[in-house]
């Protein structure tokens, strides 16, 4: 049960530190013992099973739900316990993993709902909001109800109304389930993009492992509420447990 | 006001008798809302086109509601059953708000069809038998409203064994439990909300007989009994058919009790003030599981 | 608005402003109220049509603020120009109260609905006892001369109290159409569309959703106090009604839940219907109690039940008025 920190390269100041997170349901640990970091600047990435507590880890991070134990320090201060509201304040964004759009509002509408987070008034919002939906490549569809985007652009709309909170830290929750490979490739050239030149750094738990090891600097593997394996993508390919139970195993449910 | 144990008992138990008819009434509703998912706001129109009804059967072939609740039960499990299938069933998939005012809507149309139908004079049965009291040593027991109770408590039982020891009644709890489930297992799951509906409506029919004999009807009063099963289905707790027949004997004894100490037309205030406290505090209600 | 539209604003607000000069006392009353239920509509649509909170016990505001403004001028003289804040203030706290107390709990649909409910019943009850205001017996404010104007305590004929319902109602509708576009507008929608997705975009639920419920509250509360000088008497079995809770929710529901012109819409469809049919009634010399309120039924369970968004999204279309 002992568990090493998985730090990330040295130098780099942590925007996340995650200390001894623990969270259960009913008697059940979902998140157990869980402790990393993530650099300023980086991408990591999560990955682990179905119901290996990854989800339940983004809503402890985003302040969705409370931890049992442990703490989580964002830029420094500890930020355990705030809520969903105070935390994209302080710089956090998320999307979820099933989408929730705004669904009667414009897509337009729906960003600005985000933008309005930093911008003093609905005019300033509105353009960073169309800055934000060219940069995901939604700008034509602006005037569309987001109930009728396809699932991949609504996906796109998720990630597009969380930068618009201009956050430090994205929390992406599945972004690539769904889509065609080409479409991930575009999409995960977009979140390259938005890291290194906007300089925003990413969290994502991600199946599609193409994606991940493509876009990832650190990988963290989570099983049954604890992180069984961390390192570059190259590196955990090799790491034994991590292969038995998740990347190696075909009947994973 | 000097009040004797005698009188306070009398009182007691006629607010326990007549709050287990309220209980009967309530559970219609915890079978309605709690299993078939309705938010039924027609419930207490529901009710008073049953006495109507108990009240017709009476004046034109004097049949007393003891028996006319029998032909009054099966009509009114076919008319759950055709509202629920026919006209609430489509409102599943829609958001919340619109099944509300679905029900809203047919208890705006119930009320008023009922003041047309029969104007808003009052109308009551009372059976000379009942006039006699039951004398229980020092205590005075209202022939009416215990018979009533009676009723009230054998149809709950009838309705607690359909639930516990019939395969009809297992598959319904099923249902209500997990919705998916149930289908994936090859349930109708429609036919048996609208059975559901059925019953629950059962109960306010039988109810509504036998509040008939014990206060007087007229088209106003419906809306009133509406929350009152609300009250206590919430205050019993949702889901809890035990909670609803508690949650009515509380309502009644409270209420009885309210109108002896406190003036009399002010003790629903009191229901509603358990309300607002049952749903701030413990909204799951006195006797109700996890939601 | 495209240019049909607002055409059509334009020849609404020309008919309005000029109705007192060619109508009779009938019509007047009948706009009077027609304008009344926009009003109140519009209230309750920033609830429910923005932040997406049934409440189905708004008549507490309505009473509360009749009774506030009406018992001050009746006990004290006071104008109810002045009487009219407190009456606002007097809301915002009961407003506020039921807010936090519900949202902190989280109560949401349809207890929510019921807390609402309950809340206005209790005042129903409550005020048949409040022996300062009159009690079951009602309040009676003095009835001044008919066509002499009294600006000051609110007397004079029917134009003049047409003429102060148009001013609320175009006003409200204005603050209605500003606040959409505005921040409060777009968190609002939010809310309502999905509050979790909305908690995470930065905005606070718990603080907007109160102030959605304070704005209803104060805005209904005005309404309040222009009905205790209308009709110079109050009767809590009548202000605190849940019919007349029912009879607020009417002209959005029917007109189109979070639109702007929804409750207008509604409210004229609403009356036109039921006063027609008495009408046809009386003609036909029958006497039947209850018609007006059967076609409220009918009309509400035909709109949710075949056009669920409300009538105005559907003329809108047809008659191309939107985008």
């Amino acid at each position: 049960m002992a568990v090493d920190r998985a730090e990330v390269k040295v130098g780099a100041m942590n925007l996340l530190e995650v200390n001894n997170l623990g969270k259960s349901f009913h008697g059940l640990h979902a998140v157990n013992g869980v402790s990393f970091s993530v650099a300023a600047d980086s991408i990591v990435g999560l990955i682990g099973p179905n119901g290996a507590g990854k989800t339940t880890l983004f809503n402890l991070i985003a302040g969705a739900l409370a931890p049992d134990s442990g703490s989580i320090a964002f830029a420094g201060t500890r930020v355990d316990g705030l809520r969903p509201d105070q935390m994209c304040v302080r710089g956090i964004g998320r999307t979820f993993q099933i989408v929730k759009p705004f669904a009667g509002l414009s897509v337009l509408d729906n960003v600005v709902v985000g933008a309005l987070q930093r911008a003093p008034n609905v005019i300033t919002a509105r353009l960073c909001a169309e800055g934000i939906l060219a940069k995901l490549g939604l700008e034509s569809k602006r005037h569309l109800p987001a109930a009728a985007l396809t699932l991949p652009d609504r996906k796109r709309l998720e990630v597009a109304r969380a930068l618009a909170t201009k956050p430090k830290l994205l929390l992406l929750d599945e972004v690539m389930a769904g889509l065609r490979p080409t479409e991930c490739d575009d999409f995960a050239a977009t979140l390259r993009d938005l890291n290194r030149r906007d300089g925003v750094t990413i969290l994502l738990i991600e199946h599609v492992m193409r994606t991940v090891m493509a876009l990832a600097d650190h990988v963290i593997v989570l099983h049954h509420g604890e992180i069984i394996g961390h390192g570059t993508p190259a590196e955990i390919v090799r790491q034994p447990n991590v292969v038995a139970s998740y990347l190696g195993a075909s009947d994973q449910s | 006001m000097p009040v004797d144990l005698v009188s306070l008992t009398n009182v007691v138990i006629s607010g326990v008798l007549t709050g287990l008819v309220y209980g009967l009434m309530a559970l219609g509703l915890s079978v309605i809302f709690g299993v078939a998912r309705v938010v039924n706001f027609a419930h207490g129109e529901i009710m008073t086109l049953a006495m109507y009804a108990a009240v017709i059967l009476f004046s034109v072939y004097e049949l007393n509601p003891f028996l006319a609740v029998l032909p009054i039960a099966a009509t009114f499990f076919a008319l759950g059953y055709g509202l629920q299938r026919l006209i609430v069933n489509p409102f599943v998939t829609r958001p919340d708000h619109a099944q509300f005012i679905l029900l809203l809507a047919i208890a705006i149309i119930l009320t008023n069809a009922q003041l047309m139908l029969f104007g808003p004079d009052a109308r009551s049965v009372r059976l000379d038998s009942l006039l006699e009291s039951i004398e229980l040593g020092p205590l005075l027991i209202d022939r009416g409203k215990l018979y009533a109770a009676l009723v009230a408590v054998g149809t709950a039982a009838a309705l607690f064994a359909f639930f516990r020891f019939t395969r009809g009644g297992t598959a319904i709890r099923a249902c209500a439990d997990n919705w998916l489930g149930a289908k994936v297992v090859g349930l109708n799951v429609h036919q048996l909300y609208a059975v559901a509906f059925g019953l629950g409506t059962v109960c306010v029919a039988v109810a509504g007989c036998m509040m008939i004999l014990l206060i007087d009807l007229t088209p106003a009063i419906g809306p009133g009994y509406t929350l009152l099963a609300f009250v206590i289905v919430i205050v019993g707790g949702l889901g809890s058919m035990n909670g609803a027949l508690l949650g009515g004997i509380l309502i009644g004894v409270s209420e009885a009790l309210a109108g002896l100490f406190i003036v009399p037309s002010a003790k629903s205030m009191f229901s509603f003030a358990l309300l607002i406290l049952v749903l701030l505090v413990r909204p799951r209600g006195l006797f109700g599981g996890d939601r | 608005m495209n240019r049909r539209a607002s055409f059509l604003l334009a020849l609404l607000a020309v008919t309005l402003i000029s109705l007192p000069a060619f109508a009779n006392n009938y019509f007047l009353s009948l706009a009077t109220f027609f304008l009344l239920f926009a009003y109140t509509g519009q209230a309750w649509n920033i609830m429910m049509g923005f932040a997406g909170q049934l409440s189905l016990g708004h008549a507490l505001y309505l009473g509360v603020g009749a009774y506030t403004a009406g018992a001050l001028y009746f006990h004290y003289g006071l104008s109810p120009w002045i009487g009219v804040w407190l009456a606002i203030v007097a809301c915002i706290a009961l407003g506020a109260f039921m807010g936090a107390l519900a949202f902190r709990c989280d109560i949401s649909g349809v207890y929510f609905t019921l807390l609402t409910i309950a809340f206005a019943e209790f005042a129903r009850i409550g005020f048949d006892h409040f022996a300062w205001v009159g009690g079951s017996a009602g309040l009676f404010l003095k009835v001044a001369q008919q066509n002499h104007i009294d600006w000051l305590n609110l007397r004079g004929p029917p134009a003049m109290y047409y003429y102060v319902v148009l001013i609320l109602a175009a006003l409200a509708f204005a603050a209605s159409a500003w606040l959409l576009r505005q921040r409060p507008g777009f968190y609002w929608q939010a809310i309502r569309e999905n509050e979790e997705a909305a908690r995470s975009l930065g905005i606070d639920s718990f603080r907007w959703k109160i102030f959605a419920v304070i704005t209803s509250a104060a805005m209904t509360a005005v309404a309040g106090v222009f009905l205790a000088f209308y009709y110079n008497n109050l009767f809590p079995e009548q202000i605190f009604s849940i019919n007349r809770s029912v009879e607020m929710i009417l002209g959005p529901v029917i007109g189109g839940l979070g639109t702007l012109f929804g409750p207008l819409v509604g409210a004229a469809l609403m009356i036109v219907a039921t006063e027609g049919a008495t009408e046809l009634v009386d003609a036909l010399g029958w006497n039947i109690p209850g018609v007006k309120q059967l076609i409220y039924g009918v009309i509400l369970f035909a709109v949710i039940v075949y056009l669920p968004h409300g009538v105005w999204p559907s003329i809108a279309r047809k008659l191309k008025l939107e985008r």
